[in-house]
Order: C-alpha cells, then sequence, then structure tokens
C-alpha cells in the first residue's frame, strides 16, 4: 500500500469517535432510504406480477341489474379486450364471538371454471363445485382472523334468509390486497369477509338469472380508457349503472397506490435530511482536519505532491467516511425492510409477498449520499489544495479578538474571565458557533418530528372518534328508505339518539377532470357526524350547496362558488348543479357534505336517508345487534369502537415501528452532531487551555471555558430547534398528506421536552467524554507541539 | 581564517562553475492587510553544482523567503529565478510542483513528519513519487536510522525526527537540498547528528546543498556563507577551510 494511503487509514482511525458518529448518520440516512425504496420496489414488482398473473381488470363498473345482452354490447366496444360479468351482494354474516354482524360480500364465480378476469389465488381447498349448494371460498385474511378452516360452516344473511355456507376454498383476490368493507379506511379482518359462490346459486338467491350488477374488462392494447368508461356507462345507464371507473378508482388499489406514493416521498424526504446533516458534519470536521494537518499538507506539497493529489487525498478521506456508512446503511436497511415488509403483510395481502431488493436502491443510496458529501466537503477540500506551501509552513496566524457586545454595554464586571473567554470565543466565529447550532437545532427538530408523529396520529384518532363521529353504531340500509325507518331504529333497544344520513354515490365533475365519491347528507343540527375545519369549528352546512374536502377540491380545480357538476350514480341517476359553498380541511378520505334535506331537494326526492347514526346507552348492545340482524333492510352495521381498535392497532403494528426508528435514527443524529462539535472544540483548543492549566488554572476551570460554550450552544439550540421541527412537521406532511389521510400539525409539550431531554442528555454525555480527555490533557506534550 | 570577497569578483573567479540557480532581482512583498511587507528588496545570486552554502542572517531578514522561491515554494513579486533550464518565475502551478518533485529535497525547522506515518513510511511517501529514488532502507541507512524503522515520529526524538527528515528529503536523489534552520528546534548534539547527514549526503552525492540559518557557528561547515539583512544580500563570505561538524561550537 501506498504511504499516503496509509496515511488515509491511520487518519481515519485516529478520528475515529468522530468518524463513527458520521458514518452512523450517514448509515441512518442510506438505511431508511433503503428500506423504505426497497419496500416500495418489493411492494411494486408483487402487485405488478400478482396483478398480470390473475389478470386484474382495467375497468370496473356496477349497476342494479343489467341482462345478459348488454353484456354482448359491452363486448364489441372497441377498445375493449376481456369481459367478466358477476353478481355482487352485501350480506351480513354471524361469526361466533362477534356481537355485531360482521359485513360479507359475497361474488359470484362462473360455474365450473375460474374468472376471466380477477382471478383468485387459492391459498387452500378448491373452487364451489358447481353441482354443489352452498359451497364458498372464503378470503384468507377472515378466515385466519376468525380461525375459519376448511369444511367450517358460515351463517349469512341471504336476502334476508339465514343460510349455512360450508367453506370449501380459502384464497386471496387482486381485487382485494388492501380489503375493507365498504366506506371504512382500515381493515377489520374479524368484521369483514369477501366470499367467492357460484354464479347459479348466488344468481338464484337475488333473482338475477341471465343477468349481472357488476363487471370488469381489461382494455386492448393503445384503447382510450376514457372512451371505453363512456361506453360502458351508456350501455349501463338503463340499468341502473353506478357509473364505470378505471384501476385507479378502485379501493384496493387506490389505497396500495397511496401507501406506494408515500413510501416514495417519505423514503427520499427523511433521509436526504440525514445525509445533509451528515455532509454539514464533514464539513466540519474535515475543515478542522485540514486546520490541524496544515504543516503536513504543506510538506506533501514540497515533495512534489501535486494539489490534485491532495484534494484527493481529503476527498477520499470523505469517501471513506460515506462508504462506510453507506454500507452500514446498507446492510441496516436490508434488516429493516424485511421487517417493514412483514408489516405490510398485515395489511396489504398477495400470495407471496418477499422482500427483495433491486441493485439500484443501494447504488443510488451511495450516490445521493456521495453527491450530498462532496459537495458539503468541497470548500474544505478546496482549501487544502489551494493552500500555498510557503504558508502552510508557517503557523495559523492568531485570531482576532475583541471585547464581546455584552462587555462593549459595560456588563464585564458581571462576567468573570472564564466567562468572558466562552463569549468572545463565541462572538469570534459566529458563523461556526452558528452552524453547531444550526447542527444542534436540526437534531432537535428530527426529534421533535419522530416523536409529533404519534401526536399527530393519537389526535387524529381523538378527533375522529371523539369530536368528528360521536355516534357508537353506524347503521346503513340497502336502500334509502324513509324517515319512518329511523323512527323504527329510535326505538331498538338501548338506543337514546338516532341521526339520519343521507348517502349518494356519484361521479363530481368540474371541468374535464371528475371523481367518483360518495355525497353525505348529514342533518344542519348534526351532532353525531360533524363537518369540522382543522381549527376544529364546525361548519354551518349551507341551505343548499356542496362543502368538499380540500384535497378534492385541488384534484377537481375548483373552489368555493364554483359549481359543480354532479352525476349521481343511482336511482334515475339525474345530473344536476351544485354550488360549492366551501372547501373543508378535514383530517381522512375524500368526502362531499351537504345538508340531508338540500341533498334530497337536490335528488328529487322526499325525506329519505340511507342510514344513521346511533347514540347507545351501551347496556343493550347484544340485543340491539341482535334487531338490526333480524331486519332485512339493514344492509351493515359498524360499531365505531371496533373502528377505533382497529386504527389502534395498526398504529401499534405499524406506524409505532416507523417511528420508533425515526426517532432512534434521530437520537443518533443528535449525538453525532453535539460529539462532533464537542470534540472540534476540544482539538482546536487542546494547546489554549493546556496553557491555562499551566498557568494554574484548575480542570474544573478550564471544563468549565469548553463545556460552558457548549452549553450555550445546547441551550441556545433547543427553541431554534423547537421552531425547525415544526416547519420540519409541515414539510414533511406535505410530502405525507394524500386521499387517504391529511395530518394537522400537533406537537405536545411532552414531545418538546422529550426532545430537549434527550439532546441535553446527549450533550451531557458528549460533555463527559470531552471532559475525560481534557482532564488527561498532557501539558507538557501539548506546549511543545507546534500549533 | 575567512575571506570577504566582492560577488564580483567572486563570479568572474569561479565562472567557470556550473551554476545551477541564477537569481537575478528577486523582491517579494506580502501584503498583509493594509501594510505591505518588504521581505526580499532586489536579490542576485547564484549557486553553484555541488556547494554547500550557507545562507546566515537574523529572524525576519528574508532567509526563509529565499529559500522558498528557490524551492519552488512561492514565487517573486519581481526579478526571475532560473533552475538550471526552468524558469521558476513563469512556471505554473504544476510545473512547479513537477520541480519540486523531481530536483528539490526539503528539511524543515520542524521535521514536518506525518504523524500517522512510520520513519520508512514517510520516506516512501517520497519514493513513491520519485524518478530513481533509493529504497526508504537505504535513505535511513545514510542518516544511521537503520534500526529506527519502523517507529512512529512520536517515538523518536526530535534529533531522530529531523534526520528521518533529511532521509526523506535525499531519498529521492534530488540536484538540490534545502534546508530551513534544520538545527533550530535541537540542541547542540542532536543538531550535530543531523548537520553530519547533511555534509555526508553533500558530500557523497555530490547534491546542491542551501542551508538557512540564524547560527552563526554553522556558517564554518559551508563552502560560501551569504550574508542576509533587511531583505538583500549584505555579503558573501568564501571559506577556504570547511570545517566538520564535530568541530562546530554554539
Amino acid at each position: 500500500m501506498r504511504a499516503i494511503n496509509r496515511k488515509l487509514l491511520r487518519d481515519l482511525w485516529h478520528m475515529r469517535g468522530q468518524a463513527l458518529a458520521i458514518v452512523m448518520i450517514i448509515a441512518s440516512g442510506v438505511a431508511l432510504f433503503v428500506t423504505q425504496l426497497a419496500t416500495l420496489e418489493s411492494l411494486t414488482f408483487t402487485r405488478d406480477s400478482y396483478y398480470a398473473e390473475k389478470r386484474f381488470a382495467d375497468v370496473f363498473a356496477n349497476c342494479k341489474r343489467a341482462p345478459a345482452p348488454a353484456l354482448q354490447r359491452i363486448r364489441e366496444v372497441p377498445g375493449v379486450d376481456v369481459v367478466q360479468s358477476r353478481v355482487i351482494v352485501e350480506v351480513m354474516l354471524d361469526v361466533p364471538g362477534l356481537a355485531e354482524p360482521a359485513k360479507g360480500r359475497l361474488l359470484s364465480v362462473p360455474d365450473g371454471r375460474r374468472p376471466a378476469l380477477n382471478d383468485l389465488f387459492l391459498r387452500d381447498g378448491r373452487m364451489p363445485d358447481p353441482q354443489a349448494q352452498g359451497e364458498v371460498v372464503v378470503i384468507e385474511m377472515f378466515a385466519k382472523a376468525n380461525n375459519y378452516h376448511l369444511n367450517d360452516t358460515i351463517t349469512a344473511v341471504i336476502n334476508g334468509r339465514h343460510q349455512r355456507l360450508t367453506i370449501v376454498g380459502i384464497g386471496l383476490s387482486p381485487e382485494y390486497v388492501y380489503s375493507i368493507a365498504p366506506g371504512e379506511m382500515i381493515p377489520d379482518d374479524r368484521r369483514y369477509a369477501v366470499l367467492w359462490m357460484n354464479e347459479r346459486e348466488l344468481a338464484a338467491a337475488y333473482n338475477m338469472e341471465g343477468a349481472f350488477n357488476d363487471l370488469a374488462l381489461t382494455l386492448a392494447p393503445h384503447a382510450s380508457e376514457g372512451e371505453v368508461i363512456a361506453r360502458v356507462d351508456d350501455i349501463l345507464r338503463p340499468y341502473g349503472g353506478l357509473g364505470a371507473y378505471a384501476r385507479k378508482e378502485q379501493v384496493s388499489h387506490w389505497f396500495l397506490q397511496n401507501e406506494l406514493t408515500q413510501l416514495e416521498t417519505f423514503g427520499v424526504f427523511i433521509p436526504l435530511i440525514f445525509i445533509g446533516v451528515a455532509a454539514f458534519l464533514l464539513n466540519v470536521v474535515l475543515n478542522r482536519v485540514i486546520a490541524t494537518e496544515r504543516d503536513q499538507i504543506a510538506a506533501l506539497k514540497a515533495f512534489g505532491y501535486s494539489n490534485l493529489r491532495v484534494a484527493l487525498h481529503f476527498s477520499q478521506m470523505v469517501a471513506g467516511i460515506v462508504l462506510v456508512g453507506a454500507l452500514v446503511g446498507t446492510a441496516v436497511g436490508y434488516w429493516l425492510g424485511v421487517m417493514m415488509i412483514d408489516l405490510y403483510t398485515a395489511y396489504y395481502h398477495f400470495p407471496v409477498l418477499t422482500f427483495r431488493m433491486a441493485g439500484w436502491v443501494p447504488v443510488a443510496g451511495l450516490l445521493i449520499t456521495a453527491a450530498a458529501s462532496f459537495a458539503g466537503t468541497l470548500n474544505a477540500v478546496r482549501r487544502a489544495a489551494a493552500l500555498p506551501p510557503a504558508e502552510a509552513m508557517r503557523p495559523e496566524a492568531p485570531p482576532t479578538y475583541r471585547a464581546t457586545t455584552i462587555e462593549r454595554l459595560g456588563l464585564q464586571r458581571l462576567l468573570a474571565q472564564p466567562s468572558r473567554m466562552i463569549l468572545r470565543n463565541l462572538e469570534r466565529r459566529p458563523m461556526k458557533a452558528g452552524l453547531s447550532v444550526l447542527g444542534m437545532s436540526m437534531a432537535v427538530a428530527m426529534l421533535v418530528m419522530g416523536t409529533a408523529f404519534m401526536d399527530i396520529i393519537y389526535y387524529v384518532i381523538d378527533m375522529q372518534s371523539n369530536v368528528i363521529h360521536r355516534e357508537h353504531v353506524q347503521v346503513s340500509f340497502h336502500e334509502p328508505r324513509s324517515m319512518r325507518s329511523l323512527h323504527e331504529l329510535e326505538r331498538l333497544p338501548g338506543v337514546t339518539y338516532a341521526e339520519p344520513f343521507r348517502s349518494v354515490p356519484a361521479r363530481v365533475r368540474f371541468g374535464h377532470r371528475s371523481r367518483r365519491i360518495g355525497i353525505n347528507g348529514v342533518p344542519a343540527d348534526t351532532r353525531l357526524d360533524r363537518v369540522l375545519n382543522m381549527e376544529l369549528e364546525p361548519f354551518e352546512l349551507p341551505k343548499d350547496g356542496i362543502l368538499l374536502s380540500r384535497v378534492l377540491g385541488e384534484k377537481l380545480g375548483i373552489s368555493a362558488g364554483d359549481q359543480l357538476t354532479v352525476e349521481v350514480l343511482e336511482g334515475s341517476r339525474p345530473v344536476r348543479q351544485v354550488k360549492v359553498a366551501a372547501l373543508i380541511d378535514d383530517f381522512m378520505g375524500i368526502a362531499a357534505y351537504m345538508e340531508i334535506r338540500a341533498l334530497n331537494r337536490l335528488m328529487r326526492e322526499g325525506d329519505v336517508i340511507s342510514g344513521a347514526n346511533l347514540l347507545t346507552d351501551g347496556r343493550h348492545d347484544r340485543e340491539l345487534y341482535d334487531a338490526l340482524r333480524e331486519r332485512p333492510l339493514v344492509a351493515g352495521v359498524v360499531s365505531k369502537e371496533a373502528i377505533i381498535g382497529n386504527l389502534k392497532r395498526m398504529i401499534e403494528e405499524n406506524l409505532a415501528v416507523t417511528i420508533g426508528i425515526n426517532v432512534l435514527f434521530a437520537a443518533i443524529i443528535a449525538f453525532g452532531v453535539i460529539y462532533n462539535s464537542a470534540r472540534v472544540s476540544l482539538s482546536e483548543r487542546a494547546r489554549e487551555l493546556a496553557s491555562l492549566r499551566v498557568l494554574g488554572l484548575t480542570r474544573g476551570e478550564i471544563s468549565y471555558i469548553l463545556l460552558g460554550e457548549l452549553a450555550i450552544l445546547t441551550l441556545v439550540s433547543l427553541p431554534i430547534g423547537f421552531l425547525l421541527g415544526n416547519w420540519l412537521i409541515d414539510a414533511v406532511m406535505l410530502t405525507l398528506n394524500s386521499e387517504v389521510m391529511r395530518f394537522p400539525r400537533v406537537v405536545s409539550g411532552t414531545t418538546y421536552a422529550l426532545a430537549a431531554t434527550s439532546v441535553i442528555v446527549a450533550a451531557t454525555a458528549s460533555g463527559l467524554i470531552v471532559r475525560e480527555r481534557l482532564d488527561k490533557l498532557d501539558l507538557v506534550e501539548v506546549l511543545k507541539s507546534r500549533e | 581564517m575567512t575571506e570577504t570577497r566582492n560577488e564580483d569578483v567572486y563570479v568572474l573567479a569561479d565562472d567557470s562553475r556550473e551554476a545551477v540557480f541564477i537569481a537575478e532581482g528577486i523582491t517579494k512583498v506580502y501584503h498583509m492587510g493594509e501594510v505591505d511587507v518588504h521581505a526580499l528588496r532586489g536579490v542576485d545570486l547564484q549557486l553553484y553544482k555541488g556547494e554547500f552554502v550557507v545562507l546566515l542572517g537574523p529572524s525576519g531578514s528574508g532567509k526563509s523567503t529565499l529559500l522558498n522561491i528557490l524551492g519552488g515554494l512561492d514565487v517573486p513579486t519581481a526579478g526571475s529565478v532560473r533552475y538550471r533550464d526552468h524558469d521558476l518565475t513563469e512556471a505554473t502551478e504544476a510545473e512547479l510542483t513537477e520541480y519540486r518533485r523531481h530536483h528539490v529535497g526539503f528539511i524543515f525547522q520542524f521535521y514536518n513528519l506525518i504523524p500517522s506515518l512510520t520513519a520508512r513510511e514517510n520516506v516512501a511517501l517520497v519514493t513513491e513519487i520519485a524518478l530513481d529514488p533509493m529504497t526508504p532502507e537505504e535513505a535511513l541507512k545514510l542518516v544511521d536510522l537503520g534500526d529506527r524503522m519502523d517507529h512512529f515520529p512520536s517515538q523518536l526524538s526530535g534529533g531522530q525526527q529531523q534526520r528521518v527528515a533529511v532521509a526523506r528529503a535525499v531519498a529521492k536523489r534530488p540536484e538540490v537540498l534545502l534546508c530551513d534552520e534544520p538545527t533550530g528546534a535541537l540542541d547542540i548534539t542532536t543538531g550535530v547528528k543531523v548537520l553530519e547527514a547533511i555534509e555526508r549526503v553533500n558530500r557523497e552525492l555530490g547534491t546542491t546543498t542551501a542551508v538557512i540559518t540564524h547560527n552563526a557557528a554553522i556558517a564554518a561547515m559551508a563552502d560560501r556563507v551569504i550574508h542576509i539583512a533587511d531583505g538583500r544580500i549584505a555579503r558573501i563570505d568564501h571559506n577556504t577551510q570547511k570545517k566538520k561538524p564535530t568541530e562546530l561550537e554554539w
């Protein structure tokens, strides 16, 4: 090995403490990057091959009841490749051990054949026998959650009649990778089932022989999706068509896509912060190394090493740290990725979901880190390269000091000499002090942000469950009913208050953009389903006019006062114009609200409701659920407690891990920054401090000078870090907010306290390490060596 | 014992000798904030092949500046310096680097060893980029450090460190050896050992050697002594009889 490379390795070894701190920060960034992007890759790859293998459809459509000839017409639409029609019905299921009825969706499969599109993956068992009765394939998650096995039976309420179904197969479907009951956000595998049944049998039960109410199709290459959707819509309109929609609006796909987008932005944004901090630290350390090696640089140049070679030498130092950081980060990232994929399998269901890391992921991580680090250290390296050899031979000129502002204000009598030294040192190099404060503030900010996610999520849960949705139970009907049904619900056991709601499926359109949504009609004086903005002020529901989630308004490019076109997707499918009264900042999903009577007027219908939100006394739930189960008009019952339980479970199992990792990595940054600051100050001032010791100052007194400075910097960085943390949260929210979730910025006092404590602990630990070195300061050696 | 001669007379007497350096009218001005510091005020100088020259002067006289310019570490503000057929005043940064790499050996007052490299590796640092170097082992033996090759600078005494520096400077077989106060940080006994090493290189390898010092005693071992004061050459002494380093006293 060449001597200059040997010097490189020994220099790195000599500064291993600081180098290690930077390596850890880089490793954290690269680990996050690798984890998130490799997870993204794995999910995308798995999804795409699953979709392809099981022929996931491109376009979906539902209607009330269309006859077989309509199917033939759809087949003839130009651009349509394969079409599969089916019958789909929503049912209630009795699940042992569950008070409220579970929801189920029954899908027909062609008798004795596999579906042409949206085929199942059979984990176990077989498809229903075309000759047999009551045989079903059950979705794997539901079977697992309720401990169902092959040949077990489930009781379903099919068209008002209790019927026993036998499980002959357990499977999965590309349509239900993320499987949720209609209108819900979080999977509840205990309470929601997807079941497949022979078409003949299901059609017979619902009087759908020779007809269908759902279809899926794939597009021929180069077909226009929009055109096909429009033609399919036209064909199905007379049959109660609810509007065809593209894959991107398919529920499971939409959730998965949102998740992938989030992984993508999160996987880049957060690591960039880490890498930025690492680049900054590298710059600080390298500047210091170059300052202490001035005479060595001069010697190298005097012997004929070129400026380029010297620059290369110090760049290699950076490269060494970056490389080790990236390698460690990739290894940790791989390990975390395997863990993450495990978490995903709890919510996103594929036949097999294995972690795979494409080669480009670690390479990209390394390149980004290297680019940032070299950009960050360019100045220091340039300084080394430009150092004139003759100049470098002389020691650095003594720095200029002056009395500080505080002293000039005449307050010097308040300050002892050591305190003056601290202040003068800070004031002499405000840039350096500023950068140290910036680094520490970043650490504080990262800690605040990491922990604040917990605050935010619990805040959203609290809002959703206690402030916005205050019902205990939500009951929805198969068909819109009259107000009389509400009074019927009011009289059920345990019900103390019932409030109606109307829910209308519609495609809302503004200009050329459109979305399929449900319009919620709630009473003007609603108590249970409140429309609040992010400041929690209730919105006055306008007499007519519609409120839209801001995210939906932005997607459509519409603002308050504009006329929104509403194409209702049920009944006679009227098309109406409604004025947008306001855009609301809500938390979850994309929503549209109207006052219930205004919605009824819009629909040209009487006092019609789609269901009701109930308050119960909580003592008669069993009877209430039994009573609801007996009513054929009830399509589904949702207990809010169960929803909140699911939300909390998802957070504790999934988000807590991610947040935990973030907080851990933030702590690494905090320690890395502070430790480096302390070490750099120590090496810069060892000689000065040793001189003071020679003059008779005690160890305590010189520690005070050095550590006092660190303490001041730490304290100053706390409030700045809090502020920075708030900005950081806002910035992350911009990338995280999706149609699924929007997060407000909520930071609790505990979070601030935790961040401050962590940083103070890190500072104290660094201080102790430095103090130990100060105590061992070899006075003679330090004074003998040239600066 | 020493004769004082006018330089012109000396040149006339000796112009049969091959001049390695020819410097004419070199001045060097440093801008230190608002004041200009004149380090050199018009120096004419020739150094001849194989000679041992001592540049003697008090601190601040400009002798280090002169040495740095001869070594290609610095360029003059005005005037010209030629090393054989190289014009050092017009040379680019890269050419100066080439020049230092292949022709000059430096020895500094504070040794400037790389603390993270052993004695052998410090020498290797130079031999690895030289054209026709000796091995680090040979170079270290030349300065009598054959038994300390794997010691780090921190494990060596000041004199030993400076001898490593001498080995490092001569290992590339340079044509010129430039020494900036080589004994400045050493006591007499160790200083003598370092001077012996330098003298041996000068004698055995025929390396043109320039030593700057403020220590008049060292002047006695030179062929010529160039006195520098206030940025100018005050006078040049010619030693008819050189002393051995062991005979020096200070």
